[in-house]
């Protein structure tokens, strides 16, 4: 019951206040620093798989050393970087977006992001401990299960971890949004990202699960005997490929569509326009969460499902160009007209739509059943799904981090380093990626260590790594930006980018508390409405009282940390038994926690309506 | 959430639906059921997992020789009753009747250990006399992955409805405990809604189909 103070903290202080914190504007921090480290990672891992292709027959790395390179880059940009970061962004803005004080589920917040950096830190350290995962970031069974030495145990671990992480802040985000709006926000005046956010946590919801199931399968054949993937035993390969794909369709939708989210708003905030066809956007973005989920076997149109599956398939999958499409026309007429300022967050927004165009050319093409049967397992695949992850989400994370980093740090990013980030960047990604659409139409197949030379593929081979070298000097570029930002920009205040929604009604960074008072909402774009009437700024919808608040909490940690030692010991006890006792030893952590939790009255305390009259909690 | 919701409720006093009095009672409730829309892909991908692999017995039994529909039955009898019993629990809980909520809630859990003990007993049947095992081919694996989570889900309901009562004995129904006495039971009922369809698809398509 204690009051807020402010005062200065040790590092001691500081470091423990992160292990414990449950407020969702820490855990953006945390996911940020933790994803973007994991993009660093998987970055490099990147640019060694383009040293290694750089020229014909290179023996830069072992051909050993590549598999476990390409599956770990894939495994750490999709799990480890680009999700984390995109729960930075749903972390630091949703909850401003529709006017409440925290997520429904703070504990539950924390809990997430410790389960997903103890599934990360697990899975990487296969690294140190006898190799890598090396079947590829799909683990296609039966490569996957008969893979020798325990790097693929690491991989089914560390993702069933922190998956479980990725399903805990679904369900958060989603009652977040239905049950703490403030009053007035109604569903149809919800800012694009909170609408999209709420989609994308559906898909979550209904995804995540396939892949445990399917994890839990291969941990069974892998490290319990079990014969589901073993034909001989009487076991099916194809479940691996469907369950993998039930889960991995709608993931990419749950990289994507945050990000269109983010886009619709930074292109109507800096167009000074409201978002043209507001409702056939979230219409639009309800459609592709729905047909997200039946277009799963697309991926699986040269196992020989059959003309009829293939045909359904492929006409599910060109159905989604439609919305897809309908959201571009209405970015584009939001600008038109609009009064456009080329900050750097619209700079990355209107680099990403001729670029995510490309990408979904290829997607239409691609699912052409007949056609896949020349793409499929080629570089063309390889260019399509960067063209769209790295076009769409990579921009799309580097938009919203920009956008929302005074909400993050009180500061705006430097814009002149912002744009010289920019650039190197967006011509890498077109040299990169662009090039090997072409290589894959001459027949180069994915995953592939070597190629020999005189074969056309050289030149093609060489402009894709120096690209790779260009986005990796742009990622520099905009770390240089980061550290220069802290050290020498000035603190920006409220409401730095003249926004038109609630994140920029609270001071940057928020208090702890996010609102003093809950806002009334009274339109779409409620701050734009407030500044069109002459108010400049939110009618409360209640008088100024105590604010109630949760308890920071250690037992998230602890509870990651518990299954992160039974991981361990789960993946040891196939060469010898006595490992069970560690694996059952951090069950037991992970079991007391949650009994110590559910034991342990957690009522939180209140923040004083005196206090509040005095500032706490204002930086 | 305050201290006030601790105050311990008697009939008459509380409000409607003690579990949905509070925003976090609202929270959980909501919460809860998309946990259990998840729990319901997750038990899909395992039924289709069955099914797909449901014949690949090789040498040992096939479904029609092995399972015995007197015993499922009586388990399905029991698991259904005790989801009524958790109705009557959550009926009192509404009337803010500590007492009755607390004697149905160990009704409950007292058919929830008859129901597991006779699974225990069936499976060990299935090992010791049919050589039936979650090794023997890709139809153990899928059955004893299929209803072995299911009756994992069993052992951690109990687990966690028999903590609920031990913690709250002695202090009786409030607005901060009720909604997890509430979800406890919604979960309950989802382990019984399972295992209805296990009963239906795994044993009876077993024998028929």
């Amino acid at each position: 019951m204690s009051t807020a103070t402010v005062q200065k903290r040790g590092f001691g202080a500081t470091l423990w206040d992160y292990l414990t914190t449950v407020d969702h504007k820490k855990i953006a921090i945390l996911y940020l620093v933790a994803g973007g480290f994991f993009f660093l990672l998987g970055g490099l891992e990147a640019l060694i798989i383009r040293i290694q292709l750089i020229k014909p027959d290179n023996e830069f790395i072992s051909a050993g050393l590549y598999n476990q390179m390409f599956t770990m880059h894939g495994t750490t940009m999709i799990f480890l970087a680009a999700m984390p970061l995109i729960f930075t962004l749903m972390n630091i803005a949703l909850p401003l977006q529709i006017g409440a004080r925290d997520v429904a589920f703070p504990f539950l917040n924390s809990l997430g992001f410790w389960l997903f950096a103890f599934g990360g830190v697990l899975l990487n350290l296969s690294w140190f401990f006898g190799g890598a995962p090396d079947a590829g970031w799909t683990a296609y069974a039966p490569l996957s299960v008969q893979s020798p030495g325990h790097g693929m145990d690491f991989y089914v671990m560390g993702l069933q971890i922190s998956g479980a992480g990725t399903l805990i802040g679904g369900i958060n985000f989603l009652v977040t949004i239905v049950n703490m709006r403030a009053p007035g926000m109604t569903y149809m005046r919800m800012p694009m990202f909170t609408w999209a956010s709420f989609v994308t946590s559906i898909l979550i919801l209904f995804a995540f699960p396939a892949l445990t199931v399917g994890l839990i399968l291969m941990m069974f054949d892998r490290m319990f005997g079990a014969n589901f993937f073993d034909p001989t035993m009487g076991g099916n390969v194809i479940i691996w490929e469907h369950l993998f794909w039930i889960f991995g369709h709608p993931e990419v939708y749950i990289l994507i569509l945050p990000v269109f989210g983010l886009f619709s708003d930074v292109i109507s905030t800096f167009s000074k326009k409201r978002l043209f066809g507001y409702s056939a956007m979230v219409f639009a973005t309800v459609l592709i969460g729905f047909l997200g989920f039946m277009v799963w076997a697309h991926h699986m149109f040269t196992t020989g499902l059959g003309a009829v599956a293939n045909s359904i398939f492929a006409v599910a999958t060109m159905a989604i160009a439609v919305p897809t499409g309908i959201k571009i026309f209405n970015w584009l007429f939001t600008m038109w007209g609009g009064n456009i300022r080329m900050t750097v967050p619209m700079l990355w927004a209107v680099g990403f739509i001729p670029s995510f165009t490309i990408g979904g050319f290829g997607g239409v093409m691609l699912a052409v059943a007949a056609a896949d049967y020349q793409y499929h397992d080629t570089y063309f695949v390889v260019g399509h799904f960067h063209y769209v992850i790295v076009g769409g989400v990579v921009f799309g994370i580097f938009a919203g981090i920009t956008y929302w980093w005074p909400l993050l740090f009180g500061k705006v990013l430097n814009e002149k380093l912002g744009k010289i980030a920019f650039w190197p960047f967006f011509i890498g990604f077109h040299m990169t990626f662009f090039i090997q659409h072409i290589l894959g139409l001459m027949g180069m197949p994915r995953r592939y260590w070597k190629f020999q030379p005189n074969e056309s593929l050289d030149i093609g081979n060489l402009v894709s790594t120096i690209g790779a070298f260009l986005m990796a000097i742009g990622t520099i570029v905009f770390i240089i930006n980061i550290i220069y930002t802290a050290l020498k920009e000035e603190k920006c205040g409220t409401d730095p980018w003249d926004g038109r929604t609630l994140e920029w009604t609270v001071p940057s960074p928020p208090p702890f508390y996010n609102f003093k008072q809950i806002p009334l909402v009274r339109g779409l774009d409620a701050l734009w409405v407030e500044k069109v009437q002459g108010n400049g700024e939110m009618t409360p919808a209640e008088p100024l009282g105590d604010i109630h608040m949760p308890n920071n909490t250690f037992i998230p940690f602890m509870i990651s940390l518990g299954l992160f030692i039974a991981g361990i010991g789960f993946i040891y006890q196939v060469d010898n038994k006595q490992w069970l006792i560690v694996g059952i030893a951090g069950l037991l952590i992970t079991f007391i926690s949650m009994f110590v939790r559910s034991m342990k009255d957690d009522l939180g305390y209140h923040v004083h309506k005196e206090d509040l009259e005095k500032g706490a909690g204002s930086k | 959430m305050s201290a006030e919701e601790l105050k311990q409720l008697k009939p008459g006093q509380g409000p409607h639906e003690p579990e949905k009095a509070t925003l976090e009672g609202k929270n959980k409730f909501l919460g809860f059921w998309f946990f259990l829309g998840g729990e319901t892909v997750l038990f899909a991908s395992l039924f289709g997992t069955y099914l797909a692999l449901k014949n690949s017995n090789l040498d040992g039994p096939s479904t029609q020789e092995l399972f015995g529909l007197e015993l499922v039955f009586i388990m399905t009898m029991i698991l259904l009753t005790s989801s009524l019993t958790s109705v009557y629990a959550m009926y009192h809980m509404k009337n803010y009747d500590f007492k009755k909520m607390m004697i149905w809630l160990g009704i409950t859990v007292l058919l929830g250990l008859s129901f597991l003990s006779l699974e225990v007993y069936e499976f060990y049947e299935y090992v010791m006399h049919d050589g039936h095992t979650f090794t023997s081919s890709a139809f153990g694996s899928a059955f004893y992955t299929l209803v072995g989570t299911h009756g994992a889900h069993v052992i951690f309901g109990l687990c966690w409805i028999t903590s609920l009562m031990i913690r709250n004995a002695k202090r009786g129904l409030n607005l901060y405990n009720a909604p997890k006495f509430y979800v406890a039971s919604l979960y309950w009922h989802f382990i019984d809604v399972v295992w209805v369809f296990i009963f239906t698809v795994v044993y009876l398509m077993g024998k028929v189909g």
